[in-house]
């Protein structure tokens, strides 16, 4: 019975995602299966088939807002709307200790000057927002995520990548936060959040991410 | 493709030449000559007629001297001219050329053919370098090669043409592997793809599952390494073209990148990030013995040896900001050669062991330059919004980079392949199928 439940809710959970964002499904979807899937659109859009991952010539950037923030409503995140706090609020629906959880009521995103990966005092103010969240869920697997602008070469910003997220790692653990479950990941100059070639794009391209897996 | 050199044996038709000589009785050293030390030439007018031959091989002969056209004048050094005005006809031309008419039209250069199929299915390919005022055959050889391969033919033929004029090795019968890029920017989609340096034979060797970057040749031009994102984890691999096979490199814990071979193939010289820092280090391939080479809380990346194997130019934040610095081979005795304004990086070994070509970031602009190893006679040879990762044609007079135009508003702008010569004249697009970056050109094909 209680499992039965549970895979109510969790379908409801991916009725909702699939609701709110019916644009962003079909933009995917029509970009012609060029993008691979990286869980933004989850299991919304079964459609966008790793698999297919052919580069289509003229694809349109997308114009959907908040890069990984809108990350992950896997099957493993659904799983975790076991919490009984969660339950029988499907109008809520977002789950303790997911991705959405940590974004609307911490911010995943920390920000970094040109060519630095020293933490600003509003940079440490989220960190330790994040350090409190993730002390509640110990078993969480952490990915943060370490970005540059464009402005730099694609091996210098890989390295630069590194050292901003491990700027963030090394703050939350000396906070407390079990340095085990954290991996680092850089990307350098490849994934930007922001489009557009000026400093307010490039602001938000320098950034920490932190990913609850 | 192993077994291909054996196809592929240049003959020196000496007995030919010789001959030659003897009826003209002209002075075997042909004075036709571009000096190509010099800033600007004018390209040298040569005529390329087409490559003689009955049925289906009269057409081939057509595509052979395209193919040999097209190489010469893209590397701005010589002007082919228009078989239209052609007085001789190539058919009539098979005992000596009517130097003459060939001269009426101004050429200096004439080159001229055969091609015919063997018995055992593969092609004959003669061809003949003519110093059209000396009345001098300057070069001949012929090819016995497979159908298939009959670009490469001509690109060895045009190797040929552009030794015998230039003094100096050609770059034509190379390769050029490099990242295809599709997709919105956000979620850039990138695939290894490899085509001739034409452009011709394109191919992608990935399928764009997994993000690749900064792809280079091992010196055979057999195996690729190149940094892959495979299962989220970024890490040096190493493909090898004939097998197909893909093999990370090492075992290592955290982020490994900007690969690059030794110049003996037997190493991997690459990055490896820990705890924030990057260091330059060196895997032996045949041992999986692994060197630390720089130790140092800076970020020290884009590792490139010299050609000896002796020195290596990398690029360090170690003096506040990025610049590039020479060591030895052990990593000793780093020092900063890069003095000009701005910053400097991704030092790449001149071949010919005399210059390091690098990208230079000032005042919002991006530029591609060189220098020699220590730091002296820096010369711009590109420009743009941003222009990165030089990379050197085998003979060392050619570069080639990709550059991004600033898009309008959120939209990126393309990002295209070009080559340039090292004089920083005659740049060009090298036209792909879709955008491009990342390019790294093969030596010589063996």
């Amino acid at each position: 019975m209680r499992t039965t439940f549970v895979s109510l809710f969790a379908a409801l959970l991916l009725v909702a995602a699939c609701e709110t964002s019916p644009d962003e499904a079909a933009s995917t979807a029509g970009a012609g299966a060029s993008t691979e899937s990286t869980g933004e659109a989850g299991v919304a859009s079964a459609a966008v088939t790793p698999g297919a991952g052919m580069v289509t010539p003229g694809v349109t950037p997308e114009s959907r807002a908040g890069g990984p923030a809108v990350a992950a409503l896997t099957p493993e995140t659904a799983t975790l709307s076991r919490e009984p706090s969660a339950a029988g609020r499907a109008v809520a629906a977002i789950p303790k200790g997911s991705q959405e959880d940590f974004v609307l009521n911490v911010g995943d995103t920390i920000y970094f000057d040109y060519d630095k990966s020293i933490l600003t005092p509003e940079s440490q103010r989220t960190l330790e927002q994040q350090a409190v969240w993730l002390k509640q869920f110990p078993g969480a697997a952490v990915t943060i995520q370490g970005h540059a602008d464009e402005r730099g070469t694609r091996e210098y910003n890989l390295a630069l990548g590194d050292r901003r997220a491990t700027a963030v790692k090394n703050f939350l653990t000396a906070l407390g936060v079990d340095d085990t479950s954290i991996e680092i990941l850089s990307y350098g100059k490849e994934r930007p959040a922001a489009l557009g070639h000026n400093e307010a794009a490039w602001a938000q391209n320098r950034r920490g991410v932190t990913i609850i897996n | 493709m192993t077994n291909y050199r054996r196809y592929l044996v240049p003959l020196r038709p000496t007995f030919l030449a010789l001959l030659l000589v003897a009826a003209v009785g002209a002075p075997a050293v042909a004075e036709l000559k571009i000096d190509i030390t010099r800033g600007k030439v004018e390209p040298m007018p040569i005529a390329v007629t087409w490559f003689v031959g009955k049925g289906a091989e009269a057409r081939l002969g057509i595509k052979l001297a395209n193919v040999i056209s097209a190489d010469l004048e893209r590397s701005g050094l010589f002007r082919p001219l228009n078989p239209k005005a052609f007085i001789q006809k190539p058919e009539a031309m098979q005992v000596r050329p009517r130097f003459g008419d060939w001269r009426q039209i101004n050429a200096e250069a004439l080159v001229n053919g055969t091609v015919e199929r063997l018995r055992d299915g593969r092609l004959k390919v003669t061809f003949r370098l003519w110093d059209v005022f000396a009345e001098a055959q300057m070069t001949g050889f012929i090819y016995r090669a497979p159908p298939g391969k009959w670009r490469r033919v001509a690109h060895k033929i045009s190797d040929e043409i552009y030794k015998r004029v230039t003094g100096e090795t050609g770059y034509f019968d190379t390769r050029i592997v490099y990242i295809a890029e599709g997709g919105p920017a956000k979620q850039r989609v990138k695939r290894l793809a490899m085509m001739d340096q034409d452009g011709a034979n394109h191919r992608f060797l990935t399928d764009g599952r997994d993000l690749v970057l900064t792809p280079r040749f091992s010196p055979t031009a057999q195996e690729i390494t190149y940094l892959a994102y495979y299962q989220g984890k970024p890490r040096v691999y190493i493909l090898n073209l004939d097998t197909k096979q893909q093999e990370v490199v090492g075992n290592f814990p955290n982020m490994t990148f900007s690969p690059r071979f030794s110049p003996d193939g037997n190493a991997i010289i690459m990055s490896l990030a820990t705890e924030g820092n990057t260091d330059i280090y060196v895997m032996d391939l045949r041992t999986r013995k692994v060197r630390r080479l720089t130790k140092h809380p800076a970020i020290d990346t884009s590792p490139s040896f010299a050609p000896d194997g002796r020195r290596i130019a990398f690029n360090s934040d170690r003096g506040g900001s990025q610049q590039i610095y020479v060591m030895d081979a052990e990593g000793r005795k780093a020092q900063r050669v890069s003095f000009g304004r701005g910053r400097y990086a991704t030092p790449v070994w001149s071949p010919r062991s005399d210059l390091l070509a690098f990208t230079k970031m000032q005042g919002g602009r991006f530029y591609i330059g060189v220098m020699r190893p220590d730091g002296s006679g820096e010369r711009l040879l590109a420009e743009g919004f941003l222009v990165e990762g030089p990379t050197w044609a085998p003979n060392g007079r050619m570069l080639m980079f990709f550059r991004q135009n600033k898009g309008r508003g959120v939209d990126s702008g393309a990002i295209k392949l070009y080559s340039i010569d090292l004089t920083g004249y005659n740049e060009r697009e090298v036209v792909t199928p879709i955008d491009a970056s990342d390019p790294a050109w093969s030596p010589l094909i063996p």
